[in-house]
Order: C-alpha cells, then sequence, then structure tokens
C-alpha cells in the first residue's frame, strides 16, 4: 500500500527493506547483471582481499535502497535522484536493512516532493553504516 | 610513496568521451528476471511482470526498475565489433583509453550520484555516453587517495533522458 502523500511530515520513517544476505541472493543477480566477480562469488576470493569470506555486491544494495523507497512511494510515485556511498562490505550470511527518513517535504510544480535520508545498515549491529544514501521522490 | 597520481597524460583525458554504447532492445523477461533478481526472496511487484496489471498504472504498461542495467551480458555495440563475450581489460579510464594507468594497487566504488528522467520500458534501446569527469587527489588515512569522477549520460531510442549518473572511483 502506497503512503498517503498528506500523511508525510518530516521524520517519517520509511517500512525498512530488510534482506538475510547470501549466495542465494548474489548469485541472482550475478546473473541479471553479468556481475561474477570473484569476491562475491567465492569465500576463499573475499578472504584473499582480507574480508572475512564473499561479500555482496554495491550495487545490489544500490537496488534494496530503490525497493525500500519504491515499496514506500508505490507505482505512481517518481524517484527523482538518488545518491550513495559505499562504506563497508556486506558479508556473507548478515542480515542488512534499508531504511529512510523523511528530511524534508516541499510543493513543487503540482507535485508534493519529499527528501529522504537513506541508509542500509547490519540489522544486528544498526550503527553500521554500509551505504549511507539520499534519495528526492515526486508523490502522486 | 609519490606526490602524485596523475599524470600529464592523465591530465589530458579529463573531459574525454570514454565510452559510448548502445544496448540491445530490452525485452520484458529482461526486467521481470531483473526484478525477480533484487526482490529474491520475496516476489517482485506486479508492475514489473504482469502486463495487465502494469497497463491499469500511470505508466500504462510495464516498465523496468529505475535501476536496471540494460547493459549487462553484451552491447548491440560490442556485437557490430565483434565481441561475443567480454574480457576484463583493466578497471578505470585510463586502461579504456589505453594510456599508462596510475601507480595505484587497491580500487573501490566510492560511490554514484543518479537523476532519473523517463522510465525504460520493453522495446527501448539505451545508448550510453560516459565522459571522464575529473581527478582529485586526497590524503587518507591509507595514504595518498586518487578520486576519478565518470559521467554517464543514457538516452533512449526517442532521445529522451532515462538517467544521468556521476561515479566515483577510489584509487590508492
Amino acid at each position: 500500500m502506497a503512503v498517503d502523500r498528506n500523511t508525510v511530515t518530516v521524520g517519517t520513517e520509511l517500512p525498512p527493506f530488510v534482506r538475510t544476505t547470501d549466495f542465494h541472493n548474489w548469485n541472482r543477480y550475478a546473473a541479471v547483471n553479468d556481475e561474477f566477480v570473484p569476491i562475491h562469488m567465492d569465500d576463499e576470493a573475499g578472504r584473499a582481499q582480507g574480508f572475512p569470506g564473499a561479500f555482496g555486491m554495491g550495487n545490489l544494495m544500490w537496488s534494496y535502497l530503490h525497493n525500500l523507497v519504491r515499496d514506500w512511494m508505490g507505482d505512481d510515485g517518481r524517484l527523482v535522484t538518488m545518491s550513495c556511498s559505499f562504506r563497508a562490505p556486506n558479508n556473507r550470511g548478515m542480515t542488512i536493512e534499508a531504511r529512510g527518513t523523511v528530511t524534508a517535504v516541499r510543493d513543487e510544480g503540482g507535485e508534493r516532493v519529499v527528501d529522504l535520508d537513506l541508509a542500509v545498515v547490519d540489522h544486528d549491529a544498526p550503527d553500521t553504516v554500509l551505504v549511507p544514501a539520499t534519495a528526492t521522490v515526486a508523490l502522486p | 610513496m609519490s606526490d602524485t597520481y596523475i599524470s600529464p597524460q592523465m591530465r589530458d583525458i579529463v573531459g574525454l568521451e570514454l565510452r559510448r554504447s548502445t544496448s540491445f532492445p530490452i525485452t520484458d523477461s529482461d526486467i521481470r528476471r531483473w526484478a525477480i533478481a533484487v526482490y529474491y526472496p520475496e516476489p517482485a511487484p506486479r508492475l514489473f511482470w504482469d502486463a495487465e496489471y502494469a497497463a491499469g498504472t500511470k505508466h500504462g504498461g510495464i516498465v523496468a526498475p529505475e535501476e536496471f542495467n540494460p547493459f549487462a551480458w553484451l552491447t548491440q555495440t560490442e556485437a557490430d565489433a565483434g565481441v561475443s563475450a567480454r574480457a576484463t581489460t583493466g578497471f578505470g579510464p585510463e586502461a579504456t583509453l589505453g594510456i599508462e594507468p596510475p601507480a595505484t594497487t587497491a580500487i573501490i566504488n566510492g560511490g554514484t550520484e543518479v537523476e532519473y528522467g523517463v522510465r525504460m520500458r520493453p522495446g527501448d534501446v539505451i545508448t550510453s555516453v560516459t565522459i571522464l569527469g575529473e581527478y582529485r587527489e586526497r590524503e587518507g588515512r591509507l595514504g595518498l587517495m586518487l578520486f576519478s569522477t565518470t559521467e554517464d549520460t543514457w538516452t533512449n531510442q526517442r532521445g529522451e533522458t532515462v538517467k544521468t549518473s556521476r561515479g566515483t572511483l577510489i584509487r590508492y
């Protein structure tokens, strides 16, 4: 159910998008994005780079942030911008949570435009931000 | 430790076009599979795979998730050049333009900023033009770090902008 734009105010939180990630998620993503990189496919390759094992694609966390925003705004919402930086790896078996908070609301050209502060965090250690991000959306 | 990673040759390629690629036409299967992969194990939204449902939305039909990549696997540009499978030829803009890359040992994706335009749909053919934006350097806790940015513009077959993005690569 998409959000009702009239209920959105600064501080509104988006329902989080949560996934426990492993090769089941990463192999599917590798298959659609042609992203077959050893560090995402093989624990040994991850360890050779100094990580505990294989870790997930940054691009898949980028998709999870899009899923979070889409699920909230609904099919008629419009994603205007999104930015992110990659800070920490999504280690194998980690449950990650994409979350978001409204930071500004304004009306522009007949649309309700909303700025969002987003992050992908480790669900079990939520102070660990893997991907800080921001987005602007227009709600119908 | 060098004072700079940025060679005169590297300065000369700032602002140049790194790449121009045209995709094969996007199919509804490409979109459906992408959506299933990125929502797995939960079901993907119907907008991405149910034509009847999608026809009733403001989009009037299936559209791709905003972050969908139509350049995966093989592009029309590569096929025209006789390439049937991609080989890794090295990372970074210098490798693409055939000049000596900086003497760094590590490479990470620093982040992305995207502005979205019209949605991608089945049948669309997307052209991507990538330009080398700039080089910057900064002392970090791992020593001298090189930041390079690329600016990528995607347009569809009608000349409408699908997205513009700016990516940062960090090397040290």
